[in-house]
């Protein structure tokens, strides 16, 4: 077993809080040290907001979990300052394969756009993500930045008051109490702040099974993704195969509903299973195997006064279309720039609740297509399995039944349209970059825009006017200037202009457009600012 | 919502008796299972070639409400 595993990152320490009698009360704290957690603790730091992290482990999580992560946290990991280490580490794969029962049905290349600083996804598995995220974590720390994070410390109890929260942390040495002025809640699918609370989490729960086996393989298969549909060596259930950094491979068979657990985690039934799929020669270890079920559901609002839910704890998907890390990253980029404006009292506590409009918007969507790639890969009826064989049999000859094959599909982020931050769009522009769309990536000289935005309010002029800094009311917007005229691949004008000469877009701090025009107008750029930070 | 998206319940087959026959000799022979796979095939490539979602939510819907 890798030894990452064992290695606690964030051991116990006692704090000064557990030798004190008057009751601490902290700016914020985030329950849970998981990708969405650190994520948030890190992106806070970063803006120096005092943050303390607590969980009740000390490690890496355990086991088989993510592996799959999308271009657009790989973005949000860039501004957090750990993209780097993540792309490095992981591996990249284009070809990907589909099988239905004995045979290849197609081959699809996922041909990257070019353009990007970032791929379409990296392959890497869950607890270098988190190491990753603990290191740089560290590094700010170092550095001096407000942020802690202690080990073995649990939640145990909670008490939410209209201006704080007040929490009773177990620790290996007995329990302490203290107070925060926010609270976020990054405690995974099973919440204990949810549960404590009395909060609801509600959805589908999905009567299948799958057993994961992560192996360690010296083979010669290539960095490729291979599914299969009724194969057989796992007849009437699906497989899939996948390639993780250290030669590591992921191994996921659907089991179905009615199994006996414990029979099916048997070494030798696994080595049977992995011996049918692989070849029976295969040499092998296996560094991890499990079990899991899956559930479609969200909480139905993110945000209860001062305690916010974010990550897994707020919702949960299957891992169909790895979604799950995914999207809780896109949660804290989108609530930490919002949290740090109402706690510098720059902006009113009611800009929070666009956290819950933009993020309930991308939870939904992320459920819609989680359930429906589930929906393709286990058929709930007669005819679905028809129809779902039909697509399969013809995608082998026919190209068009191709885009109908449902085995996850790749996670993208949500536009938030309709969101109350949104200054209706004044541009005949791209739809890919209107207002709510998530700023796409453009090259730029040596270097890529998104490395130029981000953590603050942006006017991105292109051969537009525009001075070069503007304040409203507290809220300090700059400028970056650009022009087609530096343009060479012709991505910029592609993304941010189509047909326009010129465009003025204001972007937040997540680097989603707030708004955009052809031209700077004070007031109407003003008022966008104003809008943009809930004072309108 | 312009005429063009709207699907066509008036009579349009060049020639029905020939093509309901050709739709039968296809299934001759083949047992149910092996039926209802050549039916879903048919039915997603006749949806593949109309293409238009509104032309085939009208289409599902006209099929729903006749049986
Ligand atoms: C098999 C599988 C495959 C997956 N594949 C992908 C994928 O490819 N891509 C993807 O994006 N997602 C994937 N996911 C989902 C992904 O693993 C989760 O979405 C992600 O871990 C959620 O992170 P989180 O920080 O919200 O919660 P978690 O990772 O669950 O972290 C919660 C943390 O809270 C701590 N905690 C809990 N209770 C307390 C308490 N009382 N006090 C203090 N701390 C506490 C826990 O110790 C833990 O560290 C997969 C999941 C599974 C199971």
């Amino acid at each position: 077993m890798n030894k990452i595993f064992e290695t606690p990152l964030y051991p116990y320490r006692r704090a000064p809080e557990q030798d004190e009698e008057r009751i601490m009360r902290h700016k914020v704290v985030v329950v849970g040290a998981g990708p969405i957690g650190l994520s948030a603790a890190i992106d806070l730091a970063q803006n120096d907001i005092p943050v303390l992290v607590i969980d009740d482990n000390d490690k890496v999580s355990f086991g088989s979990r993510a592996i799959c992560f999308a271009k657009r946290p790989l973005e949000i990991l860039d501004r957090l300052g750990a993209g780097d280490a993540m792309v490095e580490k992981g591996v990249e794969w284009e070809l990907g394969r589909v099988f239905f029962g004995a045979r290849e049905v197609y081959r699809f290349n996922l041909l990257p756009e070019a353009g990007h600083k970032r791929p379409a996804f990296i392959n890497l598995q869950q607890y270098y993500f988190e190491e990753f995220l603990v290191r740089r974590l560290r590094e700010l720390e170092a550095e001096g930045r407000p942020v802690e994070i202690r080990g073995k410390n649990k939640l145990a109890a909670i008490g939410a008051h209209e201006d704080h929260v007040t929490l009773e942390i177990d620790t290996p040495e007995g329990p302490y109490n203290i107070e925060a002025e926010w609270l976020i809640a990054a405690d995974g699918a099973g919440s204990p702040t949810r549960r404590m609370m009395g909060l609801d989490f509600v959805g589908k729960v999905f009567e299948d099974n799958f057993l994961i086996a992560d192996v360690i393989m010296q083979a010669d298969f290539p960095t490729e993704r291979w599914f299969w549909f009724d194969p057989p060596f796992n007849r009437g259930q699906s497989a899939l195969l996948h390639k993780q950094p250290d030669n590591v491979w992921r191994i996921d068979f659907q089991l179905g509903w009615d199994i006996d657990r414990e029979h099916e985690l048997k070494p030798e039934n696994i080595d049977r299973r992995l011996r049918a799929m692989l070849g029976e020669n295969i040499r092998y270890e296996l560094e991890w195997s499990s079990i899991y079920t899956f559930q479609c559901r969200r909480m139905e609002r993110f945000r209860k006064g001062r305690v916010i839910f974010a990550g897994d704890s707020a919702h949960q998907v299957s891992p169909f279309g790895a979604r799950g890390a995914n999207s809780g990253l896109q949660d804290t980029d989108n609530l930490i720039w919002k949290l740090k404006l109402v706690i510098e009292g720059n902006a009113p506590e009611s800009l929070l609740d666009s956290y819950d409009f933009e993020r309930i918007l991308a939870a939904d969507e992320n459920i819609l297509n989680s359930t429906r790639s589930t929906d393709f890969i286990t058929p709930k009826s007669e005819i679905s399995r028809i129809l779902r064989d039909a697509v399969l049999d013809l995608s082998a000859r026919h190209e068009f039944a191709r885009p109908l094959v449902n085995s996850g599909r790749l996670s993208v982020p949500a536009v938030y349209d309709g969101s109350p931050l949104n200054t209706a769009d004044a541009l005949d522009g791209p739809a890919i970059s209107r207002p709510g769309a998530p700023c796409p990536d453009a090259p730029l000289g040596d270097g890529f825009l998104l490395d130029r935005l981000g953590d603050r309010f942006i006017l991105l002029t292109i051969d537009a006017e525009a001075p070069d800094e503007i304040e409203e009311d507290g809220i300090t917007v700059t400028r970056l200037s650009l022009s087609v005229r530096d343009d060479t691949t012709g991505a910029l004008k592609r993304r941010y202009l189509a047909d326009e000469p010129s465009a003025v877009y204001l972007i937040r701090p997540d680097q989603h457009v707030a708004a955009r025009r052809p031209s700077w107008n004070e007031n109407l750029f003003r008022a966008a600012i104003r809008r943009a930070t809930g004072k309108e | 919502m312009p005429d063009t998206t709207d699907l066509i319940l008036t009579p349009n087959l060049d020639n029905a008796d020939d093509f309901y026959a050709t739709l039968l000799a296809a299934h001759e022979g083949l047992s149910k299972e092996e039926s209802d796979a050549l039916h879903a095939r048919l039915l997603l490539i006749l949806a593949n070639h109309i293409g238009d979602n509104k032309l085939l939510e009208q289409a599902i819907e006209a099929a729903r409400k006749a049986g």
